[in-house]
């Protein structure tokens, strides 16, 4: 964890005001939910947003005459300016609106894999995958004869640099990891991972499902090729994401799907593409998710990503530091740096009785192998307990928490 | 002669009515209730008896004999164990008919739609329609048998 994050000064009881989700009894016990790197909760102005389109602007976008199509069309592009703005990305086009991170990676890996992959060629992936960033590779590996590779890590849940320099060669094509882990909470070192794939020419992708509400994103410093992210673990809608792409490698790749918008010229013989990013957005886009998108940026923007990563982490030093003084628990994932992700195991106890548990005490957590069944083997488990933290959970909770763990574990 | 499906339903129902509803004294119950599942031989946790779900193991083991069908069971979680124990309290001991046309409300009535909803989670949905595929098999077989 870093130890430069100074302690934050954010009204937490006033942020929680802009969550009404948060004031309910669940079991009949005051909700406290920690299942935020699932998907986190939305704050009014998103709901309202999401609410006024459909009351008063909706119209399909792009090609409209009339007004409705007018200020849908401005407000759907304005998302995507903002989106540049907080990834900072060279140029608006090279922002692509997709239904998630899973969508975004599965875009590149058959896009940019059919044409460039070939026989023989290696895809760099590590040991620490969500599912999303491991079978479109292995997919596109299998169907082009090239290899998949694995980066290993250490014990603490950290990617072994070392190794991972001997995996890169020259036959090296794409090295493809996430910002931050979604079952350990480990964030990675992105920039010396670009550093070895650049010296190769391999291209970079990295998946920042579980960062780019916590951690400070810069695409142009990072200088990835790619950068895919969802728009629900950032305060925003469901079933949206983006994909970053760098403009002269986007330009180079084929389309993903067919449809409308992604067209210049259609005729039977022949059918010409439209531009980036709209070559990649066949098909009406998820218009009202992405205008509300920004509500959620907005938001993210105005506390500060400092801010919340300042609070995030007390939280999580909090909950790990009281889960490690618990008799029988196991905490996976002690990274040199983390966001707020505490995945941890209780001896003699199965994680989904104590998920179950959990419930009955109306606290939410996640329990299984959360999407990374290799992880899971590498430490030999079939699944964790995961509580995750975001800005509006308080250190009350956390205490809450620690405290329904230890009368829980008392019952086995 | 033993009490009929029903009637082992009803009683269920009577005692999980007594918890009132309170989602920490039924798993306390179920937990409970798992304990006095009678203990499952090792040597019938194979891996063709496994019914998996998502998350917990649900292990599944019939006998027919006499007509009726018995049911040796195990979980690899408490609570999974406690649900499945009401089934093989329900279900073992009962003709082949008796179980393929049997009406389980018990679950309905004492709030376990949940687990059967998240049968990807437990594994409960799977055993349910494993121990009708059994009684479908003997079924089977008794009539060849005749």
């Amino acid at each position: 964890m870093p130890n430069t994050l100074t302690k934050s000064t954010l009204d937490i009881n006033k942020i929680r005001q802009e969550f009404p989700i948060l004031d309910q009894q669940v079991n009949g016990k005051p909700l406290i939910y920690l299942d935020n790197a699932a998907t986190n909760q939305k704050p009014l102005r998103v709901i309202d947003a999401l609410s006024r389109h459909y009351k008063v602007d909706n119209a399909n976008i792009h090609r409209g005459i009339h007004t409705l199509a007018e200020r849908s069309t401005a407000a759907f592009e304005e998302t995507r300016k903002i989106i540049a703005e907080f990834i900072g990305a060279n140029e608006v086009e090279e922002v692509i609106f997709t239904k998630g991170t899973s969508e975004s990676i599965n875009l590149v890996a058959s896009s940019w894999g059919r044409k460039f992959l070939n026989e023989g060629d290696e895809v760099l992936i590590s040991t620490m995958e969500h599912h999303s960033n491991i079978v479109p590779w292995q997919m596109i590996c299998e169907e082009k004869g090239a290899t998949l590779r694995v980066m290993p890590i250490d014990a603490n849940g950290d990617i072994i640099l070392e190794e991972a320099e001997q995996l890169i060669s020259d036959k090296t094509k794409m090295v493809a990891f996430n910002h931050a882990s979604n079952s350990l909470g480990t964030v990675n070192p992105v920039k010396a991972l670009v550093e070895m794939a650049k010296k190769v020419g391999a291209k970079v992708l990295v998946d920042g499902a579980q960062a780019t509400s916590h951690l400070p994103v810069n695409v142009k410093e990072l200088n990835v090729d790619f950068y895919a992210l969802s728009a629900h673990k950032m305060y925003g809608p469901t079933g949206l994401g983006v994909l970053y792409g760098k403009r002269d490698i986007l330009e180079k790749m084929p389309p993903y799907q067919g449809g409308g918008e992604m067209i210049k010229d259609v005729s039977f013989e022949k059918t010409t593409y439209n531009d980036i990013p709209y070559k990649f957005e066949a098909g009406t886009p998820d218009i009202a998710n992405v205008i509300a998108f920004k509500e959620a940026v907005h938001f993210i923007n105005e506390l500060g990503k400092e801010n919340i990563a300042a609070h995030e982490n007390e939280l999580l030093k909090h909950a790990t530091a009281l889960l490690k003084d618990i008799d029988r628990v196991k905490v996976y994932g002690e990274a040199k740096e983390k966001v707020a992700v505490l995945s941890f195991g209780v001896e003699g106890i199965h994680h989904f009785d104590l998920g179950m548990w959990m419930d009955a005490k109306g606290i939410a957590v996640r329990t299984g192998h959360h999407c990374t069944q290799p992880l899971m083997d590498h430490f030999c488990i079939e699944g964790t307990t995961r509580a995750s933290f975001s800005v509006y959970n308080t250190i009350e909770e956390v205490d809450q928490f620690a405290a329904a763990l230890k009368d829980i574990i008392k019952k086995f | 002669m033993s009490a009929s499906i029903e009637a082992v339903q009803n009683e269920i129902i009577d005692e999980f009515s007594m918890l009132d509803g309170d989602m920490e004294m039924t798993i306390g119950y179920i937990m409970e209730l798992g304990e006095q599942l009678p203990t499952m031989d090792d040597s019938l946790k194979t891996e063709e008896n496994i019914v998996k779900g998502c998350q917990s193991k649900v292990w599944l083991n019939a006998n027919f004999r006499n007509g009726e069908i018995s049911f040796d069971a195990d979980s690899n979680t408490a609570i999974t164990k406690g649900l499945v124990s009401l089934l093989v309290r329900i279900l073992s001991g009962r003709q082949p008919h008796e179980i393929i046309d049997a009406d389980l409300f018990f679950i309905d009535k004492i709030g376990l739609n949940r687990f059967i909803g998240t049968q990807r989670s437990n594994g409960l949905g799977a055993m349910m329609k494993q121990m009708k595929i059994y009684g479908l098999a003997f079924a089977t077989q008794n009539t060849k048998s005749q």
